[in-house]
């Protein structure tokens, strides 16, 4: 098999081989239901409580504020859905942001059917939202602030403590989405004033199906699913037991890595970053310069459209995203890029290229040996490029 | 999600360059819709001798110019017009169902490229 390159761990990530193993053992020897009396089950209650501590121990919060769910999204669902429910005596009005994962916005798209009022705040051409136009538009009415941590398709890191210490002064719930930002950047749930986060397991070497919110004590929050007891009655449903203790392992390996892990990372990206500049022309570098996750590189190429150079990308082994319109199945550009002022046919040569735990500097030097040529094949017969030389002669 | 035929016409595109003086020349999409399609023809006799594409889009929209151009080489002006965009899905053995448009802009690209050599005569 050829070598294959991934650089696409925004997306999702490996799952370690230390994590594999608790997992191994929860599904062979620690099957039993964590909810049962006999001592069978109640040692998977044990590996459930073991996991939830570590998790709560990462964020510096306490066991009984983390409720887990199958996953990054359903966690934001909860966030949502649960702080609207419960709060809309108080009032009908939510403020996210124009840049946030599709969990998020699409939650609050079903609540504004069900008369809430959402703003969705602007950001700037780096994609950091605008403070002032929050503290302006918060209400009454407001419940709830969601404004995820960092961007999964530009990296740009929000300025979430100075947003917790608005939602502070004007006592409203606080969520953050903070699934790309675990593992790569510290959070504080208590320095950076938050009531809610939403973790993601498969996002930081996890496996799939299990994350968790992050819900301070005292918040008022109603679930979104019915049935049992499970998850102090926030999430109903048997535990995912080897899920939340592979979870668990992961998160605490990611965690305590991140300072090395964040100064490693940084450098590939930046040695990544560098090279595409010098190799390739009409290169337009997006997400802000500093403030942003360490891995994340997202680009747009100009003259040449983003699938198109995915797929010459996979021919040569190389594992990428895009957000242009053209892999999207509902054929529209990304929120994102769009959010942050790029005009359609520049959105349209967007990349994202996503360093992780396996990348390497062979790796880096190995893709700006082949992605220039790429391009350049690509531009040869593209009629914008043609036209843009016509011009410049 | 795309079929073996339409990944081999994108790794290796027939015809594709810029002709020229070509004796028609057809360009239909825009930058903003995503795909642009420049498709150009020479024609001798009312035969079409010769096609060639340029084309800024995805891999769809590549591999079906590069269908296209192969459709028409040898067709009379009036049997290349009754290529549609159904000819060129099923000539690359079928397109995802949100990448049809681009088997229609090769049809619209092929019929101004046809107009507008007419327009020249």
């Amino acid at each position: 098999m050829k070598k294959l390159i991934y650089l696409d761990n925004n997306a999702t990530t490996p799952v370690r081989p230390e994590v594999v193993e608790v997992m191994d053992f929860c599904h062979t020897e620690c099957f039993g239901n964590p909810s049962t009396v006999y001592s069978f089950g109640r040692n998977a209650k044990r590996v459930m409580d073991e996991s939830r501590e570590k998790i709560a121990r990462m964020i510096d919060a306490s066991k009984d504020e983390i409720v887990f769910t199958s996953g990054g999204t359903e966690a934001d669902n909860l966030a949502v859905f649960g702080i609207a429910k419960a709060n809309k005596d108080k009032g009908k009005h939510i403020i996210t942001s124009k840049i946030e994962h599709h969990a998020v916005i699409n939650s609050c798209k079903a609540l504004e059917k069900d008369g809430f009022e959402i703003t969705y705040l602007d950001v700037d051409k780096y994609g950091i939202v605008n403070l002032e136009q929050l503290e302006r538009t918060i209400k009454k009415e407001t419940i709830l602030i969601s404004i995820m941590h960092a961007n999964n398709e530009i990296g740009t890191i929000e300025p979430i403590a100075e947003i917790g210490k608005i939602a502070k002064k004007h006592k409203i719930y606080f969520h953050s989405d903070t699934v790309q930002s675990i593992g790569k950047i510290n959070v504080d749930v208590k320095e950076m004033n938050l009531d809610m986060i939403s973790i993601s397991s498969h996002k930081l070497y996890g496996p799939k199906g299990i994350g968790c919110l992050y819900v301070k004590k005292g918040t008022r929050i109603k679930p979104i699913l019915y049935g049992g007891e499970q998850e102090h009655h926030l999430r109903a449903g048997t535990e995912n037991v080897p899920g939340i203790a592979g979870f668990g392992r992961a998160m605490e390996l990611a965690v305590t890595e991140t300072d090395k892990e964040n100064k490693r990372l940084t450098r590939l990206r930046d040695m990544l970053q560098e090279g595409l500049a010098k190799r390739i022309m009409h290169i337009i570098f997006n997400g802000h310069p500093t403030e942003r996750l360490p891995g994340t590189l997202n680009c747009a190429i100009q003259f040449i459209e983003g699938e198109s150079l995915i797929l010459k990308l996979d021919d040569l082994g190389i594992c990428a995203s895009t957000g242009s319109a053209c892999s999207s199945a509902s054929l529209e550009p990304s929120h994102v890029l769009m959010a942050i002022g790029l005009p359609h046919e520049i959105a349209h040569g967007s990349l994202r290229l996503s360093l992780g735990r396996d990348t390497t500097d062979e790796d880096i030097d190995y893709v700006l040996d082949v992605l220039p040529k790429a391009v350049e094949e690509l531009r040869a017969f593209s009629p914008l490029y043609k036209e843009f030389l016509k011009k410049g002669k | 999600m795309y079929s073996e035929k339409v990944m081999e016409h994108f790794r290796h595109p027939r015809n594709v360059g810029e002709m020229e003086n070509p004796d028609g020349t057809g360009r239909v999409g825009n930058p903003v819709c995503g795909d642009i399609m420049e498709l150009y023809i020479k024609v001798k006799d009312g035969v079409i001798v010769d096609a060639k594409f340029q084309t800024f889009g995805c891999g769809a929209a590549i591999a079906t110019s590069s269908m296209v151009t192969e459709l028409v080489k040898g067709k009379t002006l009036d049997e290349a017009l009754k290529i549609s965009n159904k000819t060129v899905a099923e000539a690359l053995d079928g397109l995802p169902a949100n990448k049809l448009h681009c088997s229609v802009l090769a049809e619209e690209a092929l019929q101004a490229a046809i107009e507008d050599y007419r327009k020249k005569v």
